[in-house]
């Protein structure tokens, strides 16, 4: 041969398809747009600026901790841009900003590098933040504000500009103000849990009621979620199992006694618990890989959801619940490892 | 029972679906390559022992003649590929890059490169054994890749009754077209192959299994399929790896080979399409294996196609008439899933090269090994079950024990899927061989 060649070496297989992790990090951002811009279309500037301040204060924990662990930055992944907005979304629109800054920087913090960053971290960062801030700020994360308040493209949310360390300013003046009929800042699971209202489902799903910032529509929800799917990367199956979970659980106290608990059809359009199955829950790493696993730890959750809010102290189920089944993952897997070809059960 | 099989398409769970680069050979029809000036024929070109040199240096050979006997029944004869002189039997480095034994040939380039023709076998009025014997003589192995001799695989134990033979055409690897070829040009030497196959088990029913990308095979095989049904050809789905044994199993049977055992275990013996044809095609004349079909395909190749290459020609010649026009490559013995890497231009072709594949730097970038996300894309393609992922876990961790006895590393065939799919590039497969061969030393080591 007239000219030698350079030969490369390496062993097989030497084809590859596969989004890279970066590319399905961005297609989840892509996917939780549509409702950012929902989130900044019923809940104004408030909304839109806290799902700014917890991105951008996820992006810099992470950078900062991965240049105090000298290691190559890992933000261009785009996972902290992820939990920075899946964060936002489970906090009330009219959450003080300097919050929100706490609630990201525990987040990627507490809940993701200390576990060493991407891929190791056992529970879901998004919610670890959220626990945190629950557990710190009881009063200002459940104050709830309405939507399609008339001045909410131009004035924000009186409670969003507190100050650090300063007592929580008060939102009950200013909404009953903006309010267009008789809102009571009360969720749909809030009036359910202590003045027994049932909100209508239909509304729920269309997402007309009051809520976190980025929770309200749960067909909006579902919509993100097929494209997810379609682009296959979300596990259908663990939002289907979660549904499957709760709508069972709901059902059998519905049963029991259908003035006291609430529709299945509430449960599962109420309260996060779309977002929370779509886009909490399915966090592939905090969640079993096995088949079975995946479908036996969305069920654990729903069911665990439909428990704690109904006979639990606080409204924030599906939160806990998806905890506690980040924290079950490993046992879950250890005990549903598949069937191999070849060998008996 | 297969559930797949209840929709009527013949599969098994899982996989991959690579796009199959087929299109650019698969209508070549077979070409026979010049014989290169040097023929370099390794005395291990099979599972097993190392042939035995029955030749001296300077030594006259004729094209098809015995220069190495089998040692002992795990092990079979090398014949030589070219007629010429016997020029050193030396040590020469082989694909992995260490050295093995080898018979090199100065090719005589004003024979007539006549194939000597033996004396006569009918394999009907046989014996089993002398049957065995016959095979055995051809210097066969199975010439999918796995090189297993194929007289060792007929000697099925006694208490082992096969009830069928499943030929394996599927050739579910991208880029191969070698046994598509042979399947549609060495028709009676199939048929031939197959009865030969089913005397030496003693098996009643043979089925033909190919991927529904090779229609025309079916139309081209059905008429000189027997009239009693003994033998027939079935359609699989085009799917990796259905070639696999334990796949093509399933999809045809039902039957799930059990761990760490043979198929002749469930009643079923294996063969791979060209084998049998090379065995249709030699045993009769008491012929020996000395050139086989090789696809040679790729990126910077002007003449890309099908080629009957003599056995030890080594890959400068063959890259060479196909026009290699690249200055970079890596060069793969087989299909981009499980093939081998080749280092050295002056690697010959052994009898289970069924493929030599060029691939330039494009095709093969190197990309960052990021932590595994568990997104479970590779237990969806793990065509055993397994869970690459907490195996892959293990690898990093040096965990080799746990991933034999806990998560059945051993189960693996190294199809490759779970690497394929790993949207953070961890070389899995990779890593389970690793795994696979330091378990294999300890365990030699706690013997010894």
């Amino acid at each position: 041969m007239a000219i030698q060649p350079k030969i490369g070496i390496r062993t097989s297989p030497y084809i590859h398809k596969a989004p890279t992790v970066a590319e399905i990090m961005r297609n989840v951002v892509y996917a939780l747009l549509p409702l950012a811009a929902y989130a900044v279309y019923q809940f104004g500037i408030s909304a839109l600026v806290l799902m700014i301040i917890t991105v951008l204060s996820c992006i810099t924990t992470e950078h900062i901790f991965c240049k105090l662990a000298d290691k190559k930055t890992t933000i261009t992944d785009a996972s902290a841009i992820i939990t920075g907005l899946l964060l936002a979304m489970t906090l009330p629109p009219g959450f003080p900003l300097w919050m929100g800054a706490v609630a990201g920087f525990s987040a990627i913090a507490m809940g993701k590098t200390l576990f060493g960053g991407i891929g190791f971290n056992v529970f879901n960062p998004a919610l670890v933040g959220r626990a945190f801030v629950q557990a710190a700020f009881p009063v200002s994360i459940t104050t709830w504000t309405p939507t399609l308040a008339v001045d909410r493209f131009v004035q924000f949310i009186p409670s969003s500009l507190a100050l650090p360390f300063m007592k929580p300013v008060e939102t009950a003046e200013w909404t009953t103000q903006v309010a267009i009929d008789g809102f009571s800042g009360a969720t749909p699971l809030a009036l359910m849990k202590f003045q027994q209202i049932f909100t209508d489902s239909y509304d729920l799903f269309i997402g007309f009621s009051a809520g976190s910032t980025g929770e309200t529509s749960s067909l909006l929800i579902l919509i993100c979620g097929a494209y997810l799917v379609f682009k296959k990367m979300l596990d259908w199956r663990i939002p289907a199992a979660v549904i499957l979970g709760t709508v069972i659980a709901a059902e059998c106290f519905y049963l029991l006694d259908a003035t006291k608990y609430p529709s299945p059809a509430f449960m599962v359009f109420s309260g996060g618990l779309m977002f929370a199955a779509v886009f909490m829950a399915s966090d592939m790493v905090a969640s079993p890989v096995t088949p079975v696993g995946i479908f036996v730890f969305g069920v654990l959750v729903g069911f665990l959801t439909v428990i704690i809010r109904l006979f639990g102290g606080l409204t924030e189920a599906v939160m806990y619940a998806i905890l506690f089944g980040n924290a079950a993952t490993p046992l879950i897997e250890s005990y549903t490892q598949p069937h191999i070809y070849g060998r008996n059960k | 029972m297969n559930l797949f099989n209840l929709f009527g398409k013949k599969t098994f769970p899982k996989g991959i679906h690579p796009e199959g680069f087929k299109e650019e050979t698969h209508d070549h029809q077979a070409r026979r390559l010049p014989f290169a000036h040097q023929i370099i024929l390794p005395l291990s070109q099979n599972i097993g022992k190392p042939a035995i040199p029955i030749v001296h240096i300077g030594q006259q050979v004729q094209r098809g003649e015995v220069i190495a006997k089998a040692d002992g029944f795990m092990s079979v004869p090398l014949h030589a590929s070219v007629s010429g002189s016997i020029k050193k039997i030396d040590l020469v480095p082989n694909a992995r890059g260490n050295k093995e034994q080898a018979i090199i040939i100065n090719t005589a380039l004003s024979s007539a490169q006549t194939h000597i023709i033996g004396s006569s076998n009918d394999f009907a009025s046989m014996s089993r054994k002398d049957l065995i014997q016959a095979v055995q003589n051809t210097g066969m192995v199975g010439l999918g890749g796995a090189s297993f001799p194929t007289h060792v695989k007929m000697n099925i134990p006694d208490d082992c009754d096969i009830h069928t033979i499943l030929i394996n055409g599927c050739e579910c690897e991208p880029f191969l077209t070698t046994d598509h070829r042979i399947m549609l040009e060495q028709i009676e030497f199939l048929i031939h192959g197959i009865y030969i196959a089913m005397k030496a088990v003693n098996a009643p029913k043979a089925i033909i299994g190919v991927e529904d990308n090779k229609l025309n095979v079916l139309e081209a095989i059905q008429p000189h399929l027997p009239a009693d049904g003994s033998i027939s050809i079935e359609a699989v789905v085009t799917k990796y790896p259905q070639g696999a044994e334990k796949m093509l199993v399933y999809s045809l049977l039902g039957m799930e080979i059990p761990s760490g055992k043979l198929p002749s275990s469930i009643g079923v013996a294996i063969f791979n399409v060209a084998t049998l044809a090379a065995i249709g095609e030699l045993l009769p004349h008491s012929q020996g294996l000395i050139e086989r079909i090789v696809t040679i395909t790729g990126d910077d190749l002007n003449k890309p196609g099908n080629y009957m290459v003599p056995l030890g020609t080594p890959l400068s010649h063959i890259l060479e008439y196909a026009e290699f026009t690249g200055n970079e490559a890596e060069l793969v013995l087989g299909g981009p899933m499980m093939g081998m890497p080749a280092g050295f231009l002056d690697t010959p072709v052994k009898k289970g090269t069924g493929a030599v594949l060029v691939l330039n730097k494009r095709a093969t970038k190197h990309d960052d090994i990021l932590p595994c996300i568990k997104c479970t894309q590779c237990l969806q393609v793990c065509p055993i079950n397994l869970n690459p992922s907490e195996l892959g876990m293990l690898a990093t961790k040096r965990r080799y024990d746990v991933m034999e006895e806990n998560y059945h590393l051993n189960d693996c065939f190294e199809c490759g899927c779970c690497s394929y799919v790993c949207p953070s590039n961890i070389p899995l497969v990779q890593y389970f061989r690793i795994a696979k061969t330091l378990n294999h030393e300890r365990h030699i080591m706690e013997t010894n």
